[in-house]
């Protein structure tokens, strides 16, 4: 199967989101988790802390930054997906958190990266 | 954590209260939250100030921005918050340094290319900021000459929010392609006043009716309310429109107020001068209750009856006015203002105005008398008239009856009919001369002196009421009415410049209290 243009942006910048949260200290526990409800981007643990993370890339603002295309049913739908993985893998955290990674591609393989924690 | 305060004021009815603006940006997801008790306008504040400040060339913050507008239980209304709003989210996003939007007030509404557009209601805004010790405001440009009415406040006029936002950086004309903001300048850019308009309307045009000029020139100088009745072409409305031209021009304060009043109706001429001359407002006959005395959903808006404060109220035709309509002028004819209450507020409105009616005898508007052609039948003309509700005509304290003229009255009169500046002369001579006299109260009218104080402190000459009282036993006159006699009394006293009236002006009050015939 052929991906196309903005499937690949996506899965890059996935990679590079991924890179960036390593560097800041959380550590990857999976990546593009799927279930009935949807996919969780990344999971991870920063401390003690339990992260569901969603990654947006763009190649340009003209339709608006990454951050601001998370809106409020996607919030929502996040937080189920972080119940719904805790519940697949038979694990519990005492702190569950949204983070949002906004990556704007800037051409040559580099991004500006935006890390919201704790969105909801 | 990054927290932001402007300043703006919200307008209820003609009084401003300062509103803070409080803009802070956290952790969460990006967007903008507007509460306290914001309307329909002032929530879509939140996509035009977005839209503004990017296309203004500055950053939206990306994060959770919650703008708060205190007091909260205060319901705002209008579009002049987006200045106010705009600059918290720059000063709280650090694009802007927070020392320098101290002691200012932002009124203004911002267009989606940052445009700062001129609002309604600039003078009392000011006003209020002014009150409650700001000492600089920051208005559209179209609105500084109304902003510098008020005095020893420093008005700063910007076109648009990057000239805003550099001036308050302290470096304006940053921006090439944008017109630096500036210190409005009252001596140089303040608009003059406009003057007496010539070949306006004159007095000495109304030619034949000289008692009903007489009346118009005491209403004028006593601020009495008058009743014209008369045929088509007697000339009632060629008479109500020149009373404004012997009326002196507004007393600063009173202009301040018209001003006010204009400002939130949106009637003001372009430029902003201050109103100095009377106004005069005529509505149609069709004009709805909210029309004349104010009101509306959402914002209150005056009517005719406060935007003639200070002036003349002409209701042509006043039979064809709906009832309801008229009566709901008899607060404003009693207390000199006007009281809205709607869920949440209560405006209150000035409107102390000269009432004047005009009225056909019946309505086939044919000329009465004997030698007429007047095709109603009493009952007609009864029924037509009483569409004037008692309470209504028991407040006209002048009542005048006009004949159509014969070519010979015309003639004989032209050379008599006096020009209206010198009718003004006499008028403001003899305002001159109750003000003195009413010096120490709150009035300044004859109108205006409350029923008792009046037989306390100024009874007319001893046994000067001597035929008025003979009326009121015959029931000719109610106990209001004989109040209303003797102020008309005093009015004409201070006319002839006597020191009080004696039982010529008092009869002559009571005929024009009762209605004479020319």
């Amino acid at each position: 199967m052929t991906l196309r243009a903005k499937d690949v942006l996506g899965k890059n910048g996935e990679q590079a989101a991924v890179d960036y949260l390593e560097s800041a200290g959380l550590r990857i526990l999976d990546r593009n988790w799927r279930c009935a409800t949807g996919e969780i981007d990344i999971v991870a643990v920063d401390r003690q802390v339990f992260v569901v993370c969603e990654v947006k890339t763009r190649s340009g603002t003209r339709y608006g930054t990454p951050l601001e295309a998370v809106g409020r049913a996607k919030l929502r739908r996040l937080r189920k997906l972080a119940v719904a993985w805790l519940n697949a893998h038979g694990v519990r955290f005492e702190q569950v958190r949204v983070d949002i990674v906004g990556l704007v591609y800037e051409g040559t393989g580099g991004y500006t990266i935006e890390h919201l924690r704790g969105v909801g | 954590m990054a927290l932001a305060r402007t300043y703006s004021v919200a307008l209820v009815g003609v009084t401003g209260h300062v509103v803070e603006v409080e803009a802070d940006i956290a952790n969460g997801l990006v967007g903008m939250i507007l509460v306290g008790l914001p309307d329909t306008a002032l929530r879509e504040a939140r996509d035009r100030i977005r839209s503004a400040i990017l296309n203004s060339g500055e950053a939206w913050p990306q994060r959770r921005i919650t703008v708060g507008l205190s007091p909260a239980s205060l319901p705002k209304r209008g579009s002049w918050f987006d200045l106010a709003i705009a600059i918290g989210v720059l000063v709280a996003d650090k694009a802007v340094p927070a020392d320098a939007v101290d002691g200012v007030m932002f009124f203004g509404e911002l267009g989606l290319d940052g445009r700062l557009r001129p609002v309604r209601g600039v003078l009392p805004a000011v006003n209020a900021a002014a009150r409650e010790g700001f000492r600089t405001v920051l208005v559209a440009a179209p609105n500084a000459a109304e902003a510098a009415l008020v005095p020893h406040v420093t008005v700063i006029a910007a076109s648009s929010l990057t000239a805003a936002a550099d001036w308050l950086r302290g470096t304006p004309g940053l921006h090439h392609n944008v017109t630096p903001a500036v210190v409005f300048d009252r001596d140089k850019d303040q608009p003059p006043a406009p003057g007496p308009v010539p070949g306006g309307p004159d007095l000495a045009e109304v030619l034949g009716q000289a008692m009903a000029r007489k009346g118009l020139e005491i209403c004028a100088a006593g601020g009495h309310h008058l009743s014209l009745l008369g045929p088509p072409g007697a000339g009632k409305t060629m008479l109500a429109e020149r009373l404004p031209t012997i009326l002196p021009p507004l007393a600063t304060a009173d202009a301040l107020d018209v001003t006010s009043i204009h400002s939130v109706a949106g009637t003001l001429p372009d430029g902003g001068a201050l109103v100095t001359s009377p106004p005069f407002l005529a509505p149609h006959h069709t004009a709805s209750r909210a029309a004349i005395v104010g009101g509306g959903t959402g914002t209150i808006r005056p009517g005719a009856a406060s935007l003639a404060h200070r002036g003349v109220l002409f209701l042509d035709e006043a039979p064809e006015f709906a009832r309801d309509t008229l009566d709901a002028l008899r607060q404003p004819l009693e207390s000199g203002q006007i009281t809205l209450a709607r869920s949440g507020i209560t405006a209150r409105f000035p409107a102390r105005f000269t009432l004047v009616l005009a009225a056909n005898p019946c309505p086939c508007a044919k000329t009465a008398g004997p030698s007429g052609g007047c095709t109603c039948s009493p009952a007609t003309r009864r029924r037509y008239l009483a569409r004037l509700s008692g309470p209504l005509l028991d407040r006209v304290d002048v009542k005048i009856e006009l004949l159509p003229l014969g070519r010979k009255e015309l003639l004989n009169d032209k050379g008599y009919a006096e020009p209206s500046h010198t009718v003004a002369t006499r008028v403001a001579a003899a305002r001159d001369r109750a003000a003195t006299r009413l010096s120490g109260t709150p009035w300044q009218l004859n109108a205006e002196v409350p029923g008792a104080e009046l037989r306390r402190s100024w009874p007319p000459a001893p046994g000067a009421l001597a035929i008025v009282e003979r009326a009121l036993e015959r029931g000719q006159i109610t106990a209001r009415g004989l109040t209303k006699i003797i102020r008309v009394g005093w009015t004409i006293a201070d006319l002839d410049g006597k020191p009080r009236p004696g039982r010529d002006e008092c009869d002559s009050a009571l005929g024009l209290w009762l209605g004479v015939t020319r």
